[in-house]
C-alpha cells in the first residue's frame, strides 16, 4: 500500500508499533507462562498418583512377596485406562506388566524418571515404517525390589501434553486476532487522523500562499482537531481583521492626510506665485497653521488608536469613578452645548467604580459627546444630548443619546471604522476618528462600544466590565 | 474675532531664556535653535545623551527640552540623574513613543512635562515658559494681581476695579491658572491639562467656549482688555498689552 510509508512516519504510528511489540513480549510470556503452570500442576498430580500406587504395590509385597506383587500388578495393569506398569528381572528383562517396549536406559536408574519417555503397551500395532515408540510419552518411578528386582510404576502424560499444546495454539490465535485486530484499527483510524491533518496542512499552505480568507476544516465533531481549528480560525480571523485594519489605515492615510496636505500645498504655492504682500502671506500662513494643527490632531489620533491596539497595560489602569468622569466632561462640554444650542445632561445617579485609564475613557466620551453635539445641533426643536450611567448584569452601561438624525442601520457598523465619515457629515469638521477611537478605547477596557439607532437620534454605548472591585 | 485677539508678536517676553535641547534628529534641533531664538530665547542643542548629560550638568540653563529617546543614553535616565544629583531644573519630555502610561513614566523619571511628537511649536513654546523657573510667580501664593484684576486664593473671591466678580468654581480655577502665568501663553491643552485634569487634545472649541464666558465675566463693563486670544497660541492674561517692545 502507497500509503503506508507516510502513516509509518506519524506519531501515532511510531507509539502504536511499539505498543504492539511491548504486547507481543507480555502476550508470549503469559501464553508460557500459564501453560507450564497448569502442565506442572498436572504433572505433580499424577506424580501424587503414581506415589500411591507405589505405596500400595509394596505393601501387596510385604504381604505376599513377589508373586502377589505380580499378581496385583498383572491385575491392575488389565483395567481400562490404566497406568503402566512393568516388573523387570536385575538384568533388565521385562518378567511382567503392560508396557511392552521402552525406550532404552529408562530401567538403568531408580528414582524419577524426569523426563518422559516414550514407550509401547502390549496389543498395539506397531507404526508403520518409523520408530514403534513414538505416539507415547509417560513419566514414572523406578524402583528396585529388595531381590534387586526392577519394578516401574509410569503415567502416559500424552494428555497433559496435549492439552498444553491445545492451550498453547489457542492463546496464540486468540492474541493473534487481537493483535491483528488492532493493527487494523490502528491503521484505518490512524489514517483518518493523517487525512484530516493533512487538510489542515494543505489549508495552512494556501494561507500562507496568500489566500488569507482560507480556513481550517472542521469535520463537526468536536474532537480535539475540530478545536484546534477552531481556534486556528480565530487567529486567523484576528489576524486578517488587523491586517485589513492596516490596509484601510494606509489607503485611508493616503486619501484622507493628501487631501489637506495638497491643499496645504496649493495654498503655500498660491501665496507665493501671487504679488508678495504681508497680509496675505500672514492669512496663508495662518490657515496653514491651522491645517497643520488638524493634520496633527489625526496622527496623534492615529496612534493612539494603534498604542490602544497594541494591548492592555495594568500599569495605566486604576480604579475609576465613572460617574466623576461623565461629570467632568458634561462640564466640559456644557457651555460649547449651549454655544450651539444644544441641551447636554448627565443622569447618573451613583458612582460606578471600573478598572480603567481615567483619562482615555474620558477622552472616548468626550469624543462621543462631541458627536452627539455636533449632528444634533440644529436639527431639531430642542437638540438633546444626555448622558446616562447605570449597572446592568455586571457590566456598565454609559451611554450617550442625542436626538439629531441619526445614522442609518445599514451604516452603524461602518462608522467605528476609521476615517469613516459619512457622507452626509463630510461637511462637519473632525477627523473622522472620533468613534474609532472610542471602540479602540472600549476594546482596551475589556469592553465594547455599541450603536442604536433611536427614533430620532443615536445612542452610543460605552460598556465596560465591572471587574474584580465590582 | 473679537477685540481681544492679538499676535504672539504683540506680546514682549518678560524674560529671556537659556534652553538645553538634547536631541538626536538634526534637523528637528536646528528647527527648535532657530525658533527659540526668535522667540527671544537661546538654545543649546545636544544631539546625544551622553553631551546632553555633560552639558545639563555643567551649565546654567533655565529649561531642558529632552527628547525620550536618544543615543548612546535614554532621555529619561538623563533627568533622573540629574535630579538624583539635586538639579531640578524645569525639564519637558519630547517623545514619540506610544505607549498609554508614557506620560506617567516620563513624569516619575523626573520630567515635569511632556509632549508627544508630533506637536506644534506653540504649544512646545507655551509649556517651556511656563516651566522657565525663573518665572517667578510659580510659587504658591495667596493672593493674584493683574492690573485691577484681584484674586484671592483664600477666599475664593474675585475683584476687578475693587468690584466683586461671581465665577463658577471651575472658571474660578481657569482664572486662577491664567493669572498664576499672567504674561505668558497658555495653550488649550494646558487649560486643560492644568484645570480639568485631562490630556487628550479637545477636538472642538470647548475650551474655547469656557474661555470666553470667563471673559465676559471679567471684563464686561470694564474698558480694558485682560484676557487676550493669542492667535495660532492659546491665551494671554496681561493687564497692558505693550505694543512698543519687539
Amino acid at each position: 500500500m502507497p500509503a503506508l510509508p507516510a502513516v509509518m512516519k506519524t506519531t501515532a504510528a511510531r507509539l502504536s508499533a511499539l505498543y504492539l511489540v511491548l504486547f507481543i513480549i507480555c502476550a508470549t510470556f503469559l501464553v508460557f507462562y500459564m501453560t507450564s503452570l497448569s502442565v506442572r500442576m498436572l504433572l505433580d498430580q499424577t506424580r501424587d498418583t503414581i506415589q500411591e500406587e507405589v505405596l500400595d504395590l509394596g505393601r501387596a509385597y510385604q504381604r505376599g512377596g513377589l508373586s502377589r506383587l505380580v499378581r496385583v500388578i498383572e491385575l491392575r495393569a488389565r483395567q481400562p485406562g490404566a497406568n503402566l506398569y512393568l516388573i523387570a528381572d536385575p538384568n533388565g528383562r521385562v518378567l511382567s506388566g503392560n508396557v511392552e517396549s521402552l525406550q532404552p536406559s529408562v530401567l538403568d536408574n531408580v528414582g524419577w524418571i524426569e523426563r518422559p519417555f516414550a514407550y509401547r503397551r502390549y496389543g498395539e500395532a506397531e507404526s508403520s515404517g518409523g520408530s514403534p515408540l513414538t505416539g507415547h510419552s509417560a513419566t514414572a518411578l523406578v524402583f528396585r525390589l529388595p531381590n534387586q528386582m526392577i519394578v516401574l510404576v509410569g503415567r502416559d502424560i500424552g494428555e497433559v501434553e496435549r492439552f498444553r499444546d491445545v492451550v498453547r495454539r489457542a492463546l496464540v490465535v486468540a492474541f493473534g486476532i487481537m493483535g491483528l485486530g488492532a493493527l487494523l484499527i490502528w491503521y484505518f483510524v490512524g489514517r483518518r487522523a493523517l487525512k484530516r491533518i493533512d487538510k489542515v496542512s494543505e489549508a495552512s499552505r494556501r494561507i500562507m500562499g496568500g489566500d488569507l480568507t482560507g480556513r481550517l476544516p472542521m469535520s463537526g465533531a468536536g474532537d480535539e482537531f475540530d478545536r484546534l481549528s477552531e481556534n486556528l480560525n480565530k487567529m486567523l480571523d484576528r489576524i486578517t481583521a488587523l491586517n485589513e485594519g492596516l490596509r484601510h489605515v494606509s489607503d485611508n492615510i493616503a486619501h484622507d492626510l493628501k487631501t489637506p496636505l495638497t491643499r496645504l500645498r496649493n495654498r503655500a504655492e498660491a501665496a507665493l506665485a501671487g504679488k508678495p504682500r504681508t497680509a496675505e502671506y500672514r492669512a496663508a500662513l495662518e490657515r496653514t497653521i491651522a491645517e497643520s494643527d488638524q493634520l496633527i490632531r489625526t496622527f496623534n489620533a492615529i496612534l493612539m488608536i494603534s498604542r490602544l491596539e497594541a494591548g492592555y497595560s495594568a500599569e495605566a489602569t486604576t480604579r475609576v469613578d465613572l460617574k466623576a468622569i461623565v461629570d467632568d466632561v458634561v462640564e466640559l462640554y456644557e457651555p460649547a452645548a449651549e454655544e450651539v444650542g444644544v441641551k447636554l445632561e448627565a443622569h447618573v445617579e451613583k458612582a460606578v467604580e471600573i478598572d480603567g485609564n481615567r483619562e482615555l475613557i474620558g477622552q472616548a466620551l468626550s469624543n462621543i459627546v462631541d458627536n452627539g453635539i455636533k449632528y444634533s445641533a440644529g436639527m431639531s426643536e430642542t437638540p438633546l444630548v444626555s448622558v446616562s450611567l447605570k449597572v446592568e448584569g455586571g457590566e456598565a452601561w454609559l451611554t450617550v443619546t442625542d436626538n439629531g438624525p441619526g445614522i442609518p442601520p445599514e451604516e452603524q457598523g461602518r462608522v467605528t471604522e476609521r476615517f469613516v465619515r459619512l457622507e452626509t457629515s463630510r461637511t462637519q469638521p473632525g477627523s473622522g476618528l472620533g468613534l474609532s477611537l472610542a471602540k479602540a478605547v472600549l476594546s482596551y477596557h475589556g469592553g465594547r462600544l455599541e450603536i442604536a439607532g433611536r427614533k430620532p437620534g443615536l445612542s452610543v454605548a460605552m460598556i465596560f466590565p465591572m471587574g474584580k472591585g465590582g | 474675532m473679537n477685540s481681544a485677539t492679538a499676535d504672539i508678536a504683540d506680546f514682549g517676553y518678560k524674560t529671556s531664556m537659556k534652553i538645553l535641547v538634547i536631541e538626536d534628529d538634526r534637523e528637528a534641533a536646528d528647527y527648535l535653535k532657530k525658533a527659540f531664538a526668535e522667540a527671544g530665547h537661546t538654545a543649546h542643542i545636544a544631539a546625544d545623551g551622553d553631551s546632553g548629560f555633560a552639558l545639563a550638568d555643567a551649565g546654567d540653563y533655565d529649561v531642558y527640552v529632552i527628547d525620550r529617546m536618544l543615543p548612546r543614553r535614554d532621555g529619561l535616565s538623563i533627568i533622573s540623574e540629574l535630579r538624583a544629583r539635586g538639579n531640578e531644573t524645569p525639564a519637558l519630555i519630547l517623545s514619540a513613543l506610544g505607549e498609554v502610561d508614557d506620560r506617567v513614566t516620563g513624569l516619575r523619571a523626573g520630567g515635569d512635562d511632556y509632549l508627544t511628537k508630533p506637536y506644534a511649536f506653540s504649544e512646545l513654546l507655551a509649556r517651556v515658559e511656563v516651566l522657565n523657573r525663573r518665572s517667578g510667580s510659580k510659587d504658591v501664593e495667596t493672593m493674584y494681581r493683574v492690573g485691577d484684576l484681584e484674586l484671592d486664593r483664600l477666599s475664593h473671591s474675585v475683584r476687578r476695579a475693587g468690584r466683586e466678580i461671581t465665577l463658577q468654581p471651575r472658571e474660578f480655577r481657569l482664572l486662577e491658572y491664567l493669572m498664576r502665568h499672567a504674561g505668558q501663553v497658555v495653550t488649550r491643552t494646558m487649560l486643560l491639562e492644568n484645570v480639568w485634569d485631562y490630556h487628550f487634545d479637545p477636538q472642538t472649541n470647548v475650551i474655547d467656549v469656557h474661555v470666553s464666558r470667563l471673559r465676559g465675566k471679567i471684563e464686561k463693563g470694564f474698558d480694558k482688555p485682560v484676557l487676550h486670544t493669542i492667535r495660532g497660541a492659546g491665551y494671554m492674561l496681561r493687564a497692558d498689552p505693550d505694543r512698543t517692545q519687539p
